[in-house]
């Protein structure tokens, strides 16, 4: 069946009236788990897979697919307007797209993101229909010794940009590396850091870590000081791009496009690296690298692509190898065995309908979203009017609910006091939160692969160098060392987790 | 006077505690029943959970609903089944990790046997010993030798210390009298990306995991562990039936916390009997290559027995193997 017959087939499925209506509630409920923060798209799929049993495959997964995607539009509002990300990819977001709004331009920022978001949704849906299969089987030839040295060149990228408070931001990610590390060790099983409590034992949760150190932390500096707010309010303007804006968007949202694409397609974390890869390209690329952490729009418009593209492509391995890249799509899986369909190589042979009908309700899903996003911007902006007193008990109550609907884990509501002390700490000290969050999410990544790559190999260390995939990455991360060492480009240098001016 | 008052109205209370405990357990269910389930959504524990869930709601008349309690292999969520009301409203649905906790991790906060009142085995899944599709070994009369010969230079994934996927290679290389090479994941799902990409030679997984890759020629399966053929993967012999003495099933069972009614154990037992030869849950566990337990297996007695044996079983398999409690 040629690639034509199979979108008409897979729209003849997606435009169903049916369908769309499902679509619709799942990009809907997607958007709102995502701009409440903490209650993300894990705890919503979960929830509501009882309630998937009635319904036909193609609708449950229609449906439970546009929470996913919706999600990640909804995340980079609360990430933009208030400091909050509900996961990595968003955390990246609102480096810059806070000093956006603090600046009077979330709407450009809102809408930068939407947009960004919805041009990567389309082109990698495309890509999705086109080249699901190779693209899977070309992720296979990735080993633990590539995603190590895929890792080691995403870190070294990001720090060998950093000057000046270079040595915080190597503390930050330390500090980082050694909050992932807390955990039973899965080669062994013994549990470090745990200090005795078995509710450590699966590691501190991403959600916590990053609503505290983001979120509660930047709630804890706006109660030193109500004036930076009234300013932030006072300032929106224009609710729309500027000609220039557009301009200045066009290229990183490209960019993030095709990289969050690639990396999305790695079942091995590659998700992960899409929006921090993207912003560093950006930042290395850009004319104005200082402006980078004090509202660059390109410091959106990149990531936002890249993590929405990654968050479709992540698809592929699920769909063409029974592959769950990260914990939402291993409930993907949940839903489809539900459904009595076992996700794998045999389900595009097997149920076309159901394979193509799903890509095509992700086009269909992109332009809801944008339909439904881009009226509510002047919504949301009017959100930050909200007085303190209301605004900010009901961002910590939603964020205790949603951390908590995780794993139903009291551990994690605690988790998020302890990390918003210690992220207000960090922001007296003058010290950035990204790149500790950059160091937590890849530090017990990095440990895993290396160790993974280590003992397949049998101790034998050569294996990143004559594996050619793991061999080029390593050789470009040394390039990006030399080229940050050589002092004509010193001078360009900046860093790039800038968090305040 | 002082010392009574409070003796009395403990009587008292106690009484109507009593009282209200059997009127409870007549028209028992009167409110939804939660299982705990001490993994996350989506996983093959929680689908059995959910099938088996849906099919007990319909015979008790209210909601069997799950909650996710994952963590710690499993046994924080064991941990509040067992520290729950035993009103019969809060159960827990546990698989194999039930008997092997107590030798896995030290300090725990509950007795796999005393803090729990076995209902019934819900299904033993089976696991299949499988290789990247270009590995030498084409049967499991040629995967024997080989492995005793090639020892460590053989690559075994796995799913981390006290998963099905691990307990199933412990009692492999048993068998075997061999070592191989072990790699943990983070879960099977990895694991299965690596055997595709054969950057690792084999793994034992749970048929749910890994038909549908057997059925799609991208690995091959050498043998599945239970003592019968499995009915979605007719080709595959048994390892008994290929001359290795290995039985090995991931089971599931049914438990309510210790001091739940009896009347209300037993309505819970015929209740998961009927939900278990419920044709959707049948052919939705055939579906997952399994089937679901015999009726006479889903009562407290065959629970509690498997409970005790497996505990035992594995006690040993750990000692031997040399992992010590954490």
């Amino acid at each position: 069946m040629d690639l034509f017959a199979s979108l008409a087939l897979g729209f003849s499925v997606a435009l169903d009236p049916w369908n769309i209506f499902f679509c619709f509630i799942g990009v809907l409920l997607g958007t709102l788990v995502g701009v409440l923060p903490g209650i993300g798209p894990t705890a919503t799929i979960a929830m509501l897979l009882p309630i998937t049993f009635t319904l036909s495959p193609a609708s449950a997964l229609i449906m439970l697919a546009g929470i996913y995607y919706g999600a990640q539009y909804g995340g980079s509002t609360t990430a933009i307007l208030i400091n909050l990300p509900g996961e990595s990819s968003a955390a990246v977001t609102a480096i810059d797209g806070y000093q956006m709004a603090r600046q009077g331009r979330a709407g450009p920022a809102l809408a930068t993101a939407a947009l960004g978001s919805f041009f990567a949704g389309s082109v990698s849906t495309l890509l999705l229909a086109y080249f699901a299969p190779p693209l899977a089987r070309a992720a296979l030839n990735f080993g633990p010794a590539e995603y190590f040295s895929l890792i080691v060149l995403g870190l070294l990228v990001s720090i060998a940009l950093a000057h000046g408070s270079i040595i915080k931001a190597l503390g930050m990610i330390v500090i980082g590396l050694l909050l992932g590390m807390v955990g039973q060790d899965i080669y062994t099983g013994q549990p470090r850091f745990t200090f005795g409590f078995r509710e450590l034992f699966g590691g501190i949760n991403f959600v916590s870590v990053a609503v505290g150190v983001f979120g509660i932390a930047e709630i804890l500096r706006n109660l030193e000081n109500e004036q930076t707010r009234e300013v932030m309010v006072k300032k929106v303007k224009n609710l729309w791009l500027t000609k220039d804006d557009f301009k200045r968007i066009a290229a990183p949202v490209l960019r993030g496009t095709v990289l969050g694409a690639l990396l999305g397609v790695l079942p091995g974390g590659g998700h992960i690296l899409s929006s921090f890869a993207s912003y560093s390209a950006e930042k290395r690329l850009s004319k104005n690298p200082q402006e980078f952490g004090k509202g660059a729009i390109e410091g959106v418009a990149g990531p936002e692509s890249a993590n929405n593209a990654a968050a479709q492509t992540s698809f592929i391995p699920l769909m063409t190898l029974g592959i769950p890249a990260h914990p939402v799509m291993a409930l993907m899986v949940g839903a489809f065995i539900l459904q009595g369909i076992t996700p794998g190589p045999n389900v595009i042979n097997d149920e076309p309908e159901l394979f193509w009908g799903i890509i095509a309700s992700m086009w269909v899903g992109n332009v809801l979203l944008v339909l439904l996003n881009l009226p509510l911007i002047g919504l949301w902006v009017k959100m930050l009017s909200i007085p303190y007193r209301i605004l900010f008990p009901s961002i910590v109550l939603f964020a205790c609910i949603g951390c908590y609907s995780i794993n139903l884990n009291l551990f994690d509501i605690y988790a998020i006091a302890v990390f918003g002390l210690l992220g207000y700490l960090l922001i007296r000290f003058g010290c950035e939160p990204a790149p500790l969050l950059l160091g937590f999410v890849l530090g017990p990544l990095l440990e895993e692969h290396l160790r993974r790559a280590m003992i397949i190999s049998r101790g034998d260390p050569t294996v990143f160098i004559t594996r050619p995939i793991s061999a080029t990455l390593l050789a470009l991360a040394l390039a990006a060392v030399i080229l940050a060492l050589l002092p004509s480009i010193r001078k360009k240098r900046d860093e790039v987790f800038v968090e305040e001016d | 006077m002082t010392s009574l008052l409070p003796r009395v109205l403990l009587g008292a209370v106690a009484a109507s505690a009593l009282l209200a405990g059997t009127a409870f357990a007549q028209d028992y269910p009167t409110q939804p029943i939660t299982v705990i389930v001490p993994f996350s959504a989506g996983g093959p524990t929680d689908t059995v959970a959910r099938l088996v869930a849906q099919a007990m709601s319909a015979d008790l008349g209210q909601q069997v609903l799950i909650q996710n309690v994952g963590g710690a292999g499993g046994t924080l969520g064991a941990g509040q089944a067992a520290a729950a009301a035993n009103d019969g409203y809060t159960l827990l649905l546990h698989h194999i990790g039930m008997s092997t906790a107590p030798s896995l991790y030290a300090d725990l906060p509950f007795d796999s046997i005393d803090d729990f009142e076995p209902i019934g085995l819900i299904t033993t899944v089976p696991m299949t010993i499988v290789a990247r599709a270009d590995f030498e070994p084409e049967t499991l009369e040629e995967l024997i030798p080989y492995i005793q010969e090639n020892g460590e230079a053989v690559i075994y994934g796995n799913a981390g210390i006290g998963a099905a996927s691990q307990l199933c290679g412990l009692l492999l290389q048993e068998a075997l009298g061999a070592k191989m090479t072990e790699v943990p994941y983070q879960g099977t799902g990895p694991a299965m990306t690596d055997l595709l990409g054969g950057q690792i030679d084999m793994m034992c997984d749970q048929t749910t995991n890994t038909t549908n890759q057997i059925l799609a020629g991208e690995i091959k399966a050498y043998a599945v562990t239970t003592p019968e053929r499995v009915e979605s993967l007719p080709d595959i012999p048994t390892a008994i039936e290929s001359g290795l003495d290995l039985d090995v099933g991931i089971w599931h069972g049914l438990y309510a916390p210790a001091g739940t009614d009896q009347a209300i154990i037993d309505r819970l037992s015929e209740s998961l009997q009927l939900a278990l030869a419920d044709e959707t849950v049948a052919s939705r566990f055939a579906e997952l290559g399994t089937a679901p337990a015999p009726a006479e297996d889903a009562t407290p007695a065959a629970l509690a027995e498997t409970l005790a044996s497996q505990i035992e079983l594995w006690r040993g398999v750990f000692e031997s193997a040399g992992v010590a409690a954490q």
